[in-house]
């Protein structure tokens, strides 16, 4: 796991994709940070519901060759024939995504900095239940995009679906609205199913528990599902 | 050291392996033969743990490949037909990268020198800060070779590692092969036949999905070939010793002029009859007439003909030689009585594979390889100046 963990955190770096990520993302996150400013307020908050659109459809430039890729130069087969668990391939996948949006969200504590230092008392709930609920989003994230990229041989098509999936989530919201008057029972399951209300919560510094669990579950089903791939392949 | 017992694998109605079995002890170096889609490379894979089986088993060492698997791939080497390489590393990165994936744990020798050592082996010192996009064909190959032999493992398994490679590459990694068979296992794919035959000491011929003969080289050259079969050049006219050899019934049971291969000289075919050795009474009967023998020769089979031979009926296989032998003896019968359209498939055999025999027979020995060798220095050539154009890029 570790092993494959370091190969595709260096191969981000290997091709532009890395750089593009943490481009955009440092981009948005200056624009936000420079709006806070603008305003005059030191709420750090704000900047991490912002930058929720930009994780959200950025996502797909980290997964989309994370297993198609392997697909497509046959280098699964060695990986699945190395002494190597399934699941050990997966996670280490995951994990060197999820170590890059670490690399791009590390950024933040530089706002963090910025705007503390125009507070009398630094916010630092506020920030790390922030911190975590990114994460977790991130995570997420990862491991719907990871599945995706399971699915096919091709990054682009890894991508589109990616970005087409990324925006179902975005829309779970407006579906829940606009069906609230209509079926009571559909609305209640989708707005369990909501990343941005859950995500939403946590920038407004609440820690639910049952948030946590939500996405550590995404993750784990998620992950558990593109190992099923895999493995289907070996028996199909 | 390789024990696989009635190994299936069906994908979807097609069924790509029908119950293959076969054992393969320490030390051996197996080759393994058939024609494309024959399920040579479906069977590497399930062996090395990249497919699973839709039944039977397949035990390395001890280890049963879906039961124990993490030890079991601990054991293989594997190169598939594609190396498996990943593009954007350099060759050093890349097989750092590889010795780690398979947790390789050497007491007598670190990493540095174990990788140093494999790449000396298979000579791609000179190029192990390059990445590996940029590499040619060949040194991909040889960069796929050493992933596999990282670690040492106890069984290597390729899968046509020669192709690609110039004819002075394949003869270094047909040595390295052998030199390497000396401590480990080997199981080799190729569809180039003089190679089986100048690496292994046994072979494996799968048709269909199933194991049609099993032997060593030699045992098969003799099983498939009947000692009767005669080449032979004379000096003299060709009607003359057609009407000699008609007068020999208690000899020779069928003849058959190949034609004006040198000027004056004439080449027969010829079957004797069981239990006589067809050559005393020839030789007697022409130094009477005075015609030289300018060549005789047994028409064995080569293994490239033992495999046209196995191969070439889809109707009907087996791994039992004799059973074999007995239903192309069938055949004939068949053939002699009333089926025309035997006569005409066996004629269209004889046209096609017949002939091909019959032309490669008048050649010396040993030409015949050379032959062979020379198709391949075209391929290489071709590859050769391939690499060329890459490099100058």
């Amino acid at each position: 796991m570790q092993a494959i963990f370091r190969r595709e955190l260096q191969a981000y770096f290997k091709s532009p994709l890395g750089y593009i990520y943490l481009t955009i993302f440092f981009f948005f996150g200056g624009q936000y940070l420079s709006l806070q400013v603008a305003y005059g307020t030191n709420e750090i908050s704000n900047i991490y519901a912002n930058l929720f659109t930009i994780i959200l459809f950025t996502m797909p430039i980290l997964t989309m060759r994370l297993m198609s890729e392997d697909k497509r130069l046959k280098t699964d087969q060695a990986l699945l024939t190395a002494p190597v668990s399934l699941s050990g391939i997966v996670w280490g996948k995951f994990l060197a995504a999820l170590a890059l949006f670490g690399v791009a969200l590390a950024s933040t504590i530089v706002y963090f900095i910025v705007l503390s230092s125009m507070a009398t008392t630094p916010q630092w709930s506020m920030f790390f239940g922030n911190l975590v609920g990114t994460i977790l989003l991130a995570g997420a994230l990862i491991a719907i995009g990871l599945f995706i990229s399971s699915l096919t041989e091709s990054q682009m098509v890894a991508a589109i679906l990616g970005f087409a999936t990324m925006f179902m989530i975005m829309m779970v919201d407006s579906f829940v609205s606009s069906l609230s008057s209509q079926s009571n029972f559909l609305a209640n399951i989708l707005s369990n199913l909501s990343f941005m209300t859950r995500y939403r919560d946590f920038t407004s510094g609440i820690l639910d528990l049952s948030h946590v669990v939500f996405f550590l579950s995404v993750m784990a089903v998620f992950n558990f599902l593109t190992v099923r791939v895999l493995e289907k392949k070996r028996w199909g | 050291m390789i024990e696989i017992k009635n190994l299936k694998k069906r994908y979807g109605d097609k069924l790509a392996v029908n119950d293959v079995s076969f054992t393969i002890n320490k030390g051996e170096i197996v080759g393994f033969l058939g024609p494309n889609g024959a399920g040579k490379s479906t069977t590497m894979n399930i062996l090395t743990g990249y497919l699973s089986a839709t039944s039977g088993s397949c035990v390395i060492d001890g280890y049963d490949i879906l039961d124990e698997p993490l030890k079991a791939k601990k054991k293989i080497g594997y190169l598939p037909e594609q190396p498996p390489l990943y593009i954007d590393m350099t060759v050093d990165e890349y097989l750092n990268f590889m010795y780690d994936l398979k947790k390789v744990r050497l007491e007598d020798k670190t990493r540095k020198e174990h990788l140093a050592e494999i790449c000396e082996l298979v000579k791609i010192t000179n190029v192990r800060g390059r990445i590996i996009k940029n590499l040619s064909k060949g040194y991909k190959q040889r960069v796929g070779i050493a992933q596999a032999l990282l670690g040492n493992p106890e069984v290597l398994i390729l899968d046509e590692p020669t192709v690609g490679l110039d004819p002075k590459q394949i003869i270094e990694i047909r040595t390295l092969i052998k030199n390497l068979s000396e401590n480990h296992t080997v199981i080799l794919s190729s569809h180039i036949l003089p190679e089986i035959q100048a690496v292994c000491d046994r072979v494996i011929i799968i048709n269909k999905g199933q194991v049609v003969a099993d032997d060593t080289e030699t045992n098969l050259s003799e099983k498939f070939s009947d000692d009767l079969n005669y080449t032979i050049r004379i000096k003299a006219p060709e009607d003359d010793v057609l009407i000699m050899l008609a007068s020999m019934p208690n000899v020779i049971q069928k003849y058959q002029s190949l034609g004006e291969k040198e000027e004056g000289i004439f080449e027969f075919n010829i079957e004797g009859v069981e239990g006589v050795d067809v050559r005393e009474e020839l030789f007697a009967r022409l130094s009477a007439r005075n015609w030289p023998i300018m060549a005789l020769r047994s028409s064995q089979l080569t293994l490239e003909e033992i495999f046209l031979k196995i191969t070439r009926d889809n109707a009907y296989i087996t791994d039992d030689y004799e059973e074999y032998e007995e239903y192309e003896f069938e055949n004939e019968e068949e053939s002699q009585e009333d089926s025309q359209m035997q006569e005409e498939l066996d004629k269209l055999y004889d046209d096609t594979i017949g002939d091909m025999t019959f032309e490669q027979k008048p050649q010396e020995d040993g030409q015949e390889d050379v032959q062979e060798d020379t198709t391949n220095v075209e391929e290489q050539h071709e590859e050769e100046n391939k690499e060329k154009d890459g490099g100058s890029l």
